[in-house]
């Protein structure tokens, strides 16, 4: 599914949190509020996409791809419009302390939003692997007509899993004003972050996207400290195209 | 064909004759906008509506052709016409190249990959000191202008030829078998390549070809301006307008980008002058949606039904 | 003795873990009607990939005509003389039916375009020949299913083949169709062309073919002329679950 507005749904889930933080909640409990409204939010949108793009003729992938660009570029105006181009942030008793281990300041902040997402991760893997559902939705992807075959139906599926999908934007885009701020253009940044960690990992590889997104931490790191900061955006495109020429299969994809 | 070359000659004798009407520069400077994204338009089409494959990075191929411009000519005052040749042949290089790099893969690949060449080399410019970097570039234009008077004339001049080459390249491209061989691409990719299509070949053709006339577009942008910097050469804009304008007007006919072209560059020039840029962008981006969604044979598509269904 | 058009030579090809094809050597003679049957998931259709050249063979060789195939992009195979039809029919859906058969006229036959007039013609010929000639002006995404298959040979036809294969072109017909298709391949067979049928219609394989090889979970269970495939137990066996 050539769902690129997914970093833009990611920079809404950001500013979403924004907005209730600034009546007073708890920006990670804003997030995981957000989730269900995320989730309904997905299906809808799958449902519009599956009724008008789906399967009628041969210019639907180039549709379907335009059409999502088109939203990713009206959320990203839209959040201009609304939020203005300067960074927001969010407040909360874990922002601005560190923790200490030893020699090293960890940012307490740091550690939340590592935590959540490990945590988020191993429920999404323990799903897709335990679940009916889950396991759907990882067969979805392998063989359509076998698991029609097996009573399942595909869309609906699909519909489920880009709700999902969805409602992660929603915790994800909590934990990213919770690092950081954050400002409209991050979406531009993110398409890159999110299909390179997809790309080097491998499509399937739930694992797989856990390592990459280190390594990919780990490169723009390195490249921030030594290079400077208008190198960084750079990395994460940089080491997708690497990929895509060397091995597009990517390290753990079949 | 002769129907064609005709026309294109009128169109350039036309635009020749221009100056001894109209004296206000800034309908040149206006118009010039205009043609540069008949330009981007087209050239996006034929990859894009012709083989089905979408490019996201324009703004690469653009700019790749502006610095390259803009490089050879601080380098060694290269005239005009070998700047924009050789903004062509850059960004028909970028193009070939990003095309071996992806167009094996499924076609989402190439997307992406445009969208990541696009930031990559913004980065990279954005470093390179030459050129101007960060800050960018003033430009000094030459003192002597050919023909026209006005070097902006002179310029809006060029662009309207290299809006005429493009057209004529989409256009014969169309009609011929290669267009049919594209068009079986975009059908069904499988079935062309055991038909007896190159399709590597022919995607590898594609791309290198719209990238090339993207670079010859680009290429006289900071004589245009006065001024080159990364960030309005390097533009998401150029990628939405590029994708949007041959969706609106309808991607299976030459027409259809022009047109979109046209109506949509004249639209945003009014929006930005009486409402904001970010409402251009937006409205950029609604109509695009729009039009995907429930026009998606763009208006091109509906004149053809307007036309059937009133002939009954 | 004649060298074979076809020389499949212990051809293997897996999926992951999954062994689609292992260690198939077949070898088809000219101008033969070969038949390939076998249930469901066994290989048939992986087998036709790999000699199309939609998927790369693991191991093995494929030899046509003398030559060796590996490594030869699909194109390159029809342009060889070798084309397929799609079990799922595959138009070029926003083309006419006479514009699909232009396709491959241009691309394989001519490696060029002449005067499109001279080309439609011969597409019209085709056409003729397979009973579509009154739907030569519809766009294909608006044929019945008949029709579809029929297109799929006719497209395969047009890149003039030495060896045509047709991979179930009759599966969901009814037997009047059947019997049109049959007749179209026994057609283009007298006009020398090797056909290899892969059906589940055992009417039609058996009537069609002078030679049938089983499979069944990718390997070879049985080859011979009809009668030796109908009387073995193995084939019986494999058909039981189908």
């Amino acid at each position: 599914m050539p769902q690129v507005a997914h970093p833009a749904f990611l920079v809404m889930g950001a500013y979403a949190t924004y907005m209730l933080a600034g009546y007073g909640i708890d920006p990670l409990l804003a997030g995981l509020l957000l989730m269900p409204v995320f989730f309904v939010f997905g299906l809808g949108v799958y449902q519009f996409y599956y009724s008008t793009f789906e399967g009628r003729g041969s210019d639907q992938g180039l549709r379907g791809i335009a059409f999502f660009f088109g939203v990713a570029f009206i959320v990203q105006v839209g959040l201009i419009l609304a939020f203005g181009v300067d960074q927001q942030l969010v407040d909360a008793s874990y922002i601005g302390s560190s923790v200490e281990f030893g020699e090293m300041r960890v940012p307490q902040r740091m550690l939340v939003a590592f935590g959540v997402a490990l945590a988020l991760t191993a429920v999404l893997a323990l799903y897709l692997s335990r679940t009916f559902t889950g396991r759907a939705i990882k067969a979805v992807a392998q063989d359509e007509g076998a698991l029609r075959l097996m009573g399942a139906n595909p869309v609906r599926i699909k519909r489920w899993a880009f709700g999902i999908a969805t409602a992660t934007c929603a915790l994800a885009g909590a934990l990213l004003i919770i690092v950081g701020p954050v400002d409209p253009n991050l979406d531009r940044l993110y398409i890159g972050r999110t299909f390179c960690v997809v790309v080097l990992a491998g499509l399937g590889s739930m694992s797989g996207t856990l390592v990459a997104g280190l390594i990919l931490g780990i490169a723009e790191s390195i490249v921030l400290s030594t290079a400077g900061t208008s190198w960084a955006p750079a990395v994460a495109f940089g080491i997708l195209l690497v990929v895509l020429g060397v091995r597009p299969a990517g390290l753990f994809g079949r | 064909m002769l129907r064609f070359a005709i026309g294109a000659l009128g169109v350039l004798g036309l635009v020749a004759a221009l100056p001894l009407v109209v004296h206000n520069e800034y309908w040149f400077f206006a118009g010039y906008v205009v043609l540069q994204l008949i330009v981007l338009a087209t050239a996006w089409n034929i990859l894009g509506g012709y083989a089905g494959y979408v490019n996201f990075g324009t703004g690469a191929f653009f700019a790749v052709g502006a610095y390259t411009a803009v490089a050879l000519y601080k380098a060694f005052a290269l005239p005009l016409g070998l700047q924009i040749l050789a903004g062509a042949a850059a960004s028909g290089l970028l193009g070939f190249g990003v095309g071996m790099l992806t167009l094996r893969l499924r076609g989402i690949f190439f997307s992406i990959a445009t969208i990541a060449v696009a930031i990559v080399l913004e980065t990279v410019v954005l470093n390179w000191h030459y050129v101007g970097g960060a800050k960018g570039l003033p430009i000094l234009r030459p003192a002597e202008t050919p023909f026209f008077g006005s070097y902006t004339v002179w310029l809006f001049f060029v662009m309207t030829v290299i809006a005429v080459i493009a057209v004529g390249a989409a256009r014969y491209v169309e009609t011929s078998w290669i267009g049919r061989g594209l068009r079986a691409i975009r059908d069904n990719e499988g079935a062309a390549e055991c038909s007896g299509v190159p399709t590597l070949k022919l995607k590898l053709a594609a791309a290198t070809l719209s990238g090339a006339l993207m670079g010859a577009a680009g290429a006289p942008y900071a004589q245009y301006l006065s001024f080159i910097e990364p960030t309005s050469s390097f533009s998401l804009n150029h990628a939405v307008n590029a994708l949007a304008m041959p969706i609106i007007g309808g991607m299976g006919h030459w027409m259809g980008p022009v047109i979109g072209a046209v109506l949509l560059g004249t639209l945003q020039q009014v929006v930005t002058v009486t409402v904001s840029s970010e409402v251009n962008v937006l409205v950029v981006g609604v109509m695009l949606v729009v039009f995907v969604v429930a026009a998606p044979e763009g208006i091109l598509g509906l004149v053809k039904r307007w036309k059937k269904a009133s002939s009954k | 003795m004649e060298k074979s058009l076809l020389e499949i030579k212990s051809v293997s090809k897996q999926f992951g873990g999954f062994a689609a094809l292992s260690g198939v050597s077949i070898d088809v003679a000219r101008g033969e009607r070969f038949g390939l049957i076998g249930p469901n998931g066994s290989g048939k259709t992986t087998l036709i990939n790999c000699i199309s050249g939609v998927l790369p063979n693991d191991g093995g060789s494929i030899v046509f005509d003398g030559e060796e195939l590996s490594g030869l992009p699909a194109y390159q195979r029809t342009r060889r003389g070798i084309a397929r039809s799609f079990q799922i029919p595959r138009p070029f859906a926003s083309m006419s039916v006479l514009e699909n058969l232009v396709v491959p006229l241009e691309y394989v036959v001519h490696r060029g375009s002449l005067h499109l007039a001279d080309t439609e013609a011969e597409a019209m010929e085709i056409l003729r020949g397979i009973g579509l000639a009154d739907k030569a002006a519809t766009r294909s995404n608006q044929l019945s299913q008949v029709e579809l298959r029929k297109l799929e040979l006719a497209r395969a036809m047009a890149a003039r083949p030495r060896l045509l294969i047709s991979d179930e072109a009759m599966a969901g017909l009814s037997s009047n169709e059947v019997s049109e298709v049959l007749e179209i391949l026994f057609k283009l067979n007298a006009a020398g062309i090797t056909i290899i049928m892969i059906e589940h219609i055992m009417q039609a394989v058996m009537k069609f073919s002078q030679r049938i090889v089983c499979l069944d979970a990718g390997r070879i269970i049985c080859e011979g002329t009809p009668g030796t495939i109908v009387a073995n137990p193995e084939v019986q066996k494999a058909y039981l679950g189908a």
